[in-house]
């Protein structure tokens, strides 16, 4: 589908629903609610909307440890998502997975995930089962930079090629790898390089320019449910925070963060963009804006309503205590 | 004597193997940003900029690499952010470091030092807050090291880098800050060597790396009640003392093994089995082991405060081995 008003304004508006979810998930760390770390998408939001606007819910997503937006464009609640934010019994996770690992099986997200490159392969294998089971589902694996040195990055995408799997692989590249400069631990400069190797299209876009990743996406999309199997995709990015909190951010300059912020935020550029075509007037912009304010307030208050959970939820979940075989 | 955190104690100590040995390098992801996240590699840069390696994020490539370089002579101190991220490297651990020695009839030495931040801490959740001591712990080869306090994590760390054979070193995340006395000049703990950490007569409690504290804790609140506990700190799981948790266990009659981790199939379970093998006719009431239940480590607070092993806990076992 190509973008018309309708859609952009939909992708705009959750491009949104990342941004002012993140930064009063921020906010709520800093008054105590919101606990444990968080590792936030601001900066990356256009790659995760333009990629998932291709997607049907029944299609897979697995992201990474900075994956609230890969779970809001998918589609996860967002009050659920603030409550496990909070720790709370009703959150996606029911209090027991936190930033890192929300996930929402009912929309297909299989989660983030603490372990970088930890979804490749599960990423691979959802692809292996709509194979298996001859539906047309594909998979996306939304990965950092850092992950394409790992092992699993390497497997994952040799089996995706070798047995043409439906599976796209987004490398959200900001140049870091945590406190690291990718330029000082990496040896290509373009993640999307490295598809050669293994013998799939491999495609760098300005993750910043959502037009650019929505092409790319929708054309890997394609591929992967017609079994042309998988595609590489880079999307060249930045993150606007620290890695998660109390980062001091010593290896990066504040002048660089400010151009990052006033000159490359994807939201002001596709709003930019849509303006160009009349697709967005001002008053729509801040009517947009202020619906979204008022749903996270609304996940907030979900939150804060929401009951704790009851100590001996600690027990329950390890495994499926009520299977038996019938002997 | 003058005070100072675990982590800069471990600091200490590797600058001082650094200058002591040039074989001894560090390798690890963020270990020259910030000095890692816990600051134990700061300043190395500034002293010894080749001898110390901030890699790509690639678990089994850093191990993999240091087990090859201490197979050539070195002396690699490898740093793995958070132990949940050593599964990544487990071949490299149990198949090419601990066996090499064994499989090659002697030949092999693979001095190298795998330091693994472990435990619960700031609410990370289940792959980021694991403690993993017993896995170690379970393969021949391996020498698996806790240290409770700064003076014994400086004299670990020194042996562990000395060390002709593998180390698994596991520093807590959570006493990183915790203070204590080290002295200045150059001193190492041997391994198998536990530590009294508190005299008592009424029952032996022995607690493993991060209870230890704990134990403590609990020592002081039960002499309200009348009880005096004795607390032994292992210091290292493998070789592990038990000489001295049994020379301890004969004298109180009472034993409670505490650990951090989930008890099942654990730490506390080799030690409570070797009591029973060792001092059963001594023990005047049946040995209770503390740890957590068997579950992954929650993300709420509330959670993990059932999960974890208190103070409090610590309590309770030895009112059960006294009543
Ligand atoms: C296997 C593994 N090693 C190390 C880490 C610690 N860690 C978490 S995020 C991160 C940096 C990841 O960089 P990248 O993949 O580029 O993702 P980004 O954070 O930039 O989005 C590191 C080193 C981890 N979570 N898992
Ligand atoms: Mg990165």
């Amino acid at each position: 589908m190509t973008l018309n008003a309708e859609l952009s304004r939909r992708i705009y508006t959750d491009m949104w629903r990342i941004r002012l979810f993140e930064e009063e998930a921020l906010r709520q760390t800093s008054l105590g609610s919101v606990k444990g770390t968080l590792h936030t998408y601001c900066g990356e939001e256009a790659i995760a909307v333009a990629v998932c606007a291709h997607l049907r819910d029944d299609d897979y997503v697995l992201g990474t440890h900075r994956s609230h937006g890969h779970c809001l464009a998918k589609g996860a609640p967002m009050d659920r998502m603030m409550a496990e934010l909070f720790g709370r019994a009703t959150g996606s996770c029911r209090a027991k997975g936190g930033s890192m690992h929300i996930a929402d099986f009912s929309r297909n997200i299989l989660g983030a995930n603490g372990i970088v490159a930890g979804g490749i392969g599960p990423g691979t294998g959802t692809a292996l089962a709509s194979r298996i089971r001859k539906s047309d589902q594909v998979s996306v694996v939304f990965f950092g930079d850092g992950a394409a040195a790992r092992g699993p990055f390497h497997e994952g995408l040799l089996f995706g090629s070798l047995w043409k799997l439906p599976v796209i692989y987004v490398c959200e590249n900001n140049g870091y790898q945590q406190w690291v400069p990718r330029k000082n631990v990496a040896v290509v400069d373009s993640v999307a390089d490295m598809a050669a190797s293994y013998a799939i299209p491999g495609v760098s876009v300005d993750g910043q320019d959502l037009e650019a990743v929505y092409e790319a996406a929708g054309e890997a999309v394609a591929r992967a449910r017609n079994g042309e199997g998988p595609t590489l995709i880079e999307a060249r990015t930045y993150r606007f925070y620290g890695h998660s909190l109390g980062d001091m951010e010593e290896y990066r300059s504040r002048e660089e963060v400010d151009d990052w912020r006033e000159n490359r935020d994807p939201i002001k550029l596709f709003s930019a963009w849509m303006k160009e075509r009349q697709w967005l007037g001002d008053d729509e912009d801040e009517a947009i804006q202020g619906e979204v304010a008022a749903e996270v307030s609304r996940s907030v208050a979900y939150a804060e309503e929401s009951p704790l959970p009851e100590p001996e939820d600690v027990l329950t979940d390890v495994l499926d205590t009520e299977w038996r075989v019938s002997a | 004597m003058r005070t100072i955190a675990l982590r800069d104690a471990l600091r200490e100590a590797l600058h001082e193997e650094m200058a002591r040995d040039e074989s001894v390098f560090v390798i690890g992801e963020d270990v020259i940003a910030h000095g890692g996240p816990y600051t134990v590699t700061q300043g190395i840069v500034d002293k010894w900029p080749d001898r110390i390696f901030e890699t790509p994020i690639a678990e089994a490539g850093i191990v993999g690499l240091g087990v090859g370089a201490a197979l050539a002579g070195m002396r690699p101190v490898v740093e793995i952010m958070y132990v949940d991220f050593i599964t990544c490297a487990m071949d490299e651990v149990v198949n090419q470091a601990a066996k090499m020695r064994y499989m090659t009839g002697g030949q092999a030495s693979v001095p190298i030092v795998i330091r693994l931040p472990c435990g619960p801490a700031r609410l990370v959740a289940a792959q980021h807050s694991q403690i993993m001591e017993s896995w170690f712990m379970h393969v021949p080869g391996l020498q698996v090291a806790a240290p409770s306090t700064p003076y014994d994590a400086k004299g670990l760390m020194k042996t562990a880098i000395r060390s002709p054979d593998p180390v698994a070193f596991f520093e807590y995340k959570a006493l990183y800050v915790s203070e204590g006395e080290v002295p200045e000049e150059d001193y190492v703990i041997p391994f198998g060597k536990a530590d009294i950490k508190r005299e008592g007569e009424d029952a032996t409690v022995v607690a493993i790396g991060g209870m230890v504290p704990r134990a403590l804790e609990a020592g002081v609140a039960l002499e309200d009640e009348g009880y005096d506990i004795e607390v032994v700190d292992p210091r290292t799981l493998a070789p592990l003392d038990m000489e001295t948790i049994c020379e301890s266990v004969r004298r109180t009659g009472r034993a409670v093994v505490c650990e951090m981790d989930s008890s099942f199939a654990g730490t506390g379970a080799e030690i409570a089995a070797a009591l029973a093998e060792q001092c059963f006719h001594d023990l005047r009431a049946p040995i209770v082991r503390v740890g957590s239940p068997h579950v992954p480590m929650p993300f709420a607070e509330e959670l993990v405060n059932v999960t974890v092993p208190d103070s409090a806990a610590v309590c309770d076992a030895v009112r059960k081995v006294m009543a």
